[in-house]
């Protein structure tokens, strides 16, 4: 394997993370503000299909995004309306939508199954593109490559340095302080589960209209869990959420690479390869070991890397809030 | 600013929290708010900081009516309330937890926030690590940073709810020479509320005595302390007897106990407590007193030494077996620890069987919790939830489920959010228990509570076991120096 033959696997797993990234950040939003939206796998199945079907129709893959949005928004209100207004449980809300997303998709998508379709226009950036190594990286893609990037970098910003964000993840945190502080916390929850499913819908649109193209039944499904597993494993932080959504595409090219080596080995083996790690890395991430390993490192270096590390679910997440 | 409050009234249900309380502040003075629980003096404040708003009545400020709708639209007004448990961030940096409502600009200023920070901290004597997360503060600690958010948010009156429970003296020392400052050099208007007469007595120069809903007098501080607990009870209510008991042999002895988390480690614990003895443990919460009883409960696993119950080496023993030989252990936390919150009454006596069949005889359950409850005047059926029951009611339920004959009893804040008749009733069934050689080892961070009812006590204070005092000759003066580490 030569160097531009790693640039090339690299830029395709970039690509296809892309769809990953966008879903990991609309969750993340989610959690943040203390709702966990289980209903990812069937949204993206949903919003996939409807993409697919919408750009099919109309011809127009904005418009294909569009309703993919319209798809995860109308999932995260269900939730939303069941969880905050209703005060249903988040998880058996999430879970049955998850079942109706991947049924109702398989059935209102039948006529579409296997069919080609628009596709989103390549569109590498001048100038940048040329830049060695970074520029078939990263600039040589489409729009829904740069969109995500840009939005893990505005979702970061937004969560860190506005007060929004502050009171976004305060919300997630401490409903009750938030509120003392003057934080609509009803309408601040209904506000970021809302945004936050229209990112997972863009992101199930992505997968149809950008990755592997066209319509089947049961398309991205899986997907969805992923996306949920990622967001914990990168601490609820849009950027570990990225780069754990990468990450996550790496090993899986890895795995192919390596059934090409050992064709013997059962394919299911290499496939479950990322989980390992993943699992893996959250043990050493979350251990008390790793708390005893920055207590021997020199004390300018133990807090920037604990704050790193710190990867704690918001202590709200999931819970109703009592108040107004 | 000068405040007035009129004609309050609040309603839960039946109850009246607050039944038609008229008060009026003036600039530079700090109050005392003294009432016994369930007197109304929490729900007046929360109102007052527009936490909640009254069913009728107003708030005047300079003259002019207000209604607060949040603690946010109160604060703008200049009324900031500190809760007793801050109504901060744990997981957020100070400066973020600082910033939080603070304006309603997008980008967040950091700069400027942590100058301000450092300006108004450094100014009341607070020091406070700007760098670090809210859930590494002591209480103190966030104390100091909710007054300081309060104080930038424009407060004019600060009302503190219980704000000495948790913190050490020379805590307390700090935030009531800010206290001062903030009345007589800035003219704010400061309300203390507790049921703590001496700080009353020490901080504040007026006092509102509250009961049963009602406003019932004022008195100018310092004032004897009889006249305010006449006021606050009615009448002076007779001191719970603690019967004298001849202590037995040594029930359980400690011999150079080491427990390591790595939080925290506890090192060379030594100590014997007595058949019938009470001994009670005082600290700030995390200063190893709860390693200790864990260690006992079999809990934890000590790294080295001994631990001997009644003559017999029960150290690194697991919980279910130092259960069996006859150790209790009564969690803080009732719903989480102690209860299961969705099981009935009768259901939580099956669980507490000493042996257990199979099948399970409801009748005869049901019969035994009926018994319990008259037994131990629980107010709830043998068919309520245990989250139904009210706080008192759940710790009736847990000394209720104990087994008869324990060789010793570990119990954490077993009078916790109790009023005055339920926290006597619950040591009188303590101390009935001393008849059978029981061996009682408690956690409180109440001082008075730990002086009044243990024969002998010690102090954790950052790992480190004090001396042995005896409670008949310390003093909560004492007691609060030791904690504040002059072990």
């Amino acid at each position: 394997m030569n160097d531009s033959e790693l640039i090339l696997i690299l830029a395709s797993i970039i690509l296809q993370a892309a769809p990953l990234m966008i879903a990991v950040c609309g969750e993340t939003i989610t959690e943040r503000v203390g709702v966990v939206n289980l209903s990812l796998d069937g949204t993206m199945l949903m919003s996939a299909m409807t993409g697919f079907v919408v750009s099919l129709k109309t011809d127009s893959v904005w418009l294909g995004f569009l309703a993919g949005a319209a798809v995860g928004a109308l999932f995260a209100l269900i939730i939303a309306f069941g969880t905050i207004r209703l005060r249903q449980s988040q998880v058996a809300v999430g879970f049955v939508l998850t079942l109706l997303g991947d049924d109702l998709s398989a059935f209102l998508g039948q006529n579409f199954t296997h069919i080609p379709g628009p596709v989103v226009k390549f569109m590498p950036i001048p100038v940048l593109k040329d830049i060695p190594i970074l520029g078939p990286l990263f600039f040589n893609h489409d729009m829904v490559v740069y969109f995500a990037f840009a939005l893990v970098g505005l979702t970061w910003w937004w969560l860190f340095r506005t007060q929004p964000g502050l009171h976004l993840r305060g919300t997630g945190e401490r409903p009750e302080a938030a509120f003392a502080r003057g934080v609509n916390v009803n309408r601040v929850r209904y506000l970021y589960t809302l945004i936050g499913g229209a990112l997972v819908g863009i992101a199930g649109a992505a997968y149809s209209l950008n990755v592997k193209i066209g319509w089947a039944e049961g398309h991205t499904r899986g997907l969805g869990w992923i996306a949920l597993a990622i967001v914990i494993f990168g601490g609820w932080s849009p950027i570990r959420g990225a780069f754990g959504a990468i990450l996550f595409g790496a090993t899986k090219a890895l795995a192919t690479v390596l059934q090409r080596i050992f064709p013997e080995v059962s394919v299911v083996a290499f496939n479950s390869i990322p989980w390992l790690l993943m699992i893996l890395v959250l043990l050493i991430v979350s251990s008390e070991s790793t708390e005893r390993i920055i207590a021997f490192l020199p004390r300018p270096l133990q807090r920037p890397l604990r704050h790193l590390l710190r990867a704690a679910p918001p202590m709200a997440l999931g819970k109703i809030f009592g108040g107004k | 600013m000068r405040v007035e409050i009129r004609d309050i009234r609040k309603y839960f249900g039946s109850v009246k929290a607050n039944d038609g309380i008229t008060l009026t502040l003036e600039e530079g003075h700090i109050y005392g708010v003294l009432g016994e629980n369930g007197a109304g003096k929490s729900t007046l404040m929360k109102i007052l900081s527009g936490y909640q708003p009254p069913d009728s009545g107003e708030i005047l400020l300079n003259g002019q009516p207000h209604t607060f709708d949040s603690p946010l639209s109160a604060l703008k007004n200049g009324v900031g309330m500190l809760y007793q448990d801050p109504h901060d961030i744990p997981p957020f940096s100070i400066v973020d937890n600082f910033l939080l409502g603070r304006d309603k600009r997008l980008r967040l200023n950091y700069r400027a926030a942590e100058s301000e920070l450092k300006e108004l901290s450094s100014k009341y004597g607070f020091a406070l690590d700007i760098q670090a997360h809210v859930d590494s503060l002591s209480l103190g600690e966030r104390q100091q940073l909710e007054l300081v958010r309060l104080l930038a948010g424009g407060a004019e009156v600060l009302i503190l709810d219980e704000p000495t429970t948790g913190i050490s003296a020379e805590q307390k020392d700090v935030l009531f020479n800010s206290m001062r400052k903030l009345a007589r050099e800035e003219g704010k208007i400061l309300l203390l509320v507790s049921h703590k007469l001496e700080e009353v007595q020490e901080l504040c120069d007026h006092a509102f005595i509250l009961r049963r809903g009602k406003y019932v007098g004022e008195m100018e501080i310092p004032c004897p302390n009889e006249k305010l607990v006449e006021m606050m009870f009615g009448q002076v209510p007779p001191r719970s007897e603690r019967p004298t008991f001849e202590l037995g042999d040594p029930m359980l002895e400690l011999r150079d106990v080491n427990i390591s988390t790595y939080r925290l480690s506890v090192k060379n614990l030594n100590l014997s407590v007595r058949a019938g003895e009470i001994f009670g443990l005082a600290g700030l919460e995390g200063s190893g007193q709860r390693l200790l009883i864990q260690a006992c409960a079999g809990l934890v696993r000590p790294e080295s030494g001994q631990i001997i119950l009644d003559g017999q080496d029960i150290t690194s023993w697991s919980y279910h077996k130092t259960r069996a030989v006859n150790v209790a252990y009564v969690a803080a936390g009732r719903l989480e620890e102690g209860l299961v919150a969705s099981l009935s009454l009768t259901e939580h006596v099956v669980l507490a069987q000493r042996e257990t069949d199979f099948f399970v005889d409801w009748a005869a359950s049901g019969q035994d919790a009926q018994s319990r409850i008259e037994h131990y005047q629980i107010v709830g059926r043998p068919d309520s939830t245990a989250e139904e029951l009210s706080g008192g009611n759940q710790q009736r339920l847990l000394f209720g489920l104990l087994w008869n004959k324990l060789k010793l009893i570990l119990l954490e804040h077993p009078t916790r959010g109790l009023d005055v008749r339920s926290t006597n009733y619950i040591w009188n069934l303590l101390y009935q228990r001393r008849q059978d050689g029981t061996a009682i080892i408690f956690i409180s961070p109440d001082l008075d509570e730990i002086i009044e009812r243990s024969d002998r006590i010690a102090v954790f204070s950052g790992g480190v076991m004090s001396r042995i005092v005896d409670a008949k000759t310390t003093s909560v003066k004492e007691i609060g120096h030791m904690i504040g580490g002059q072990l």
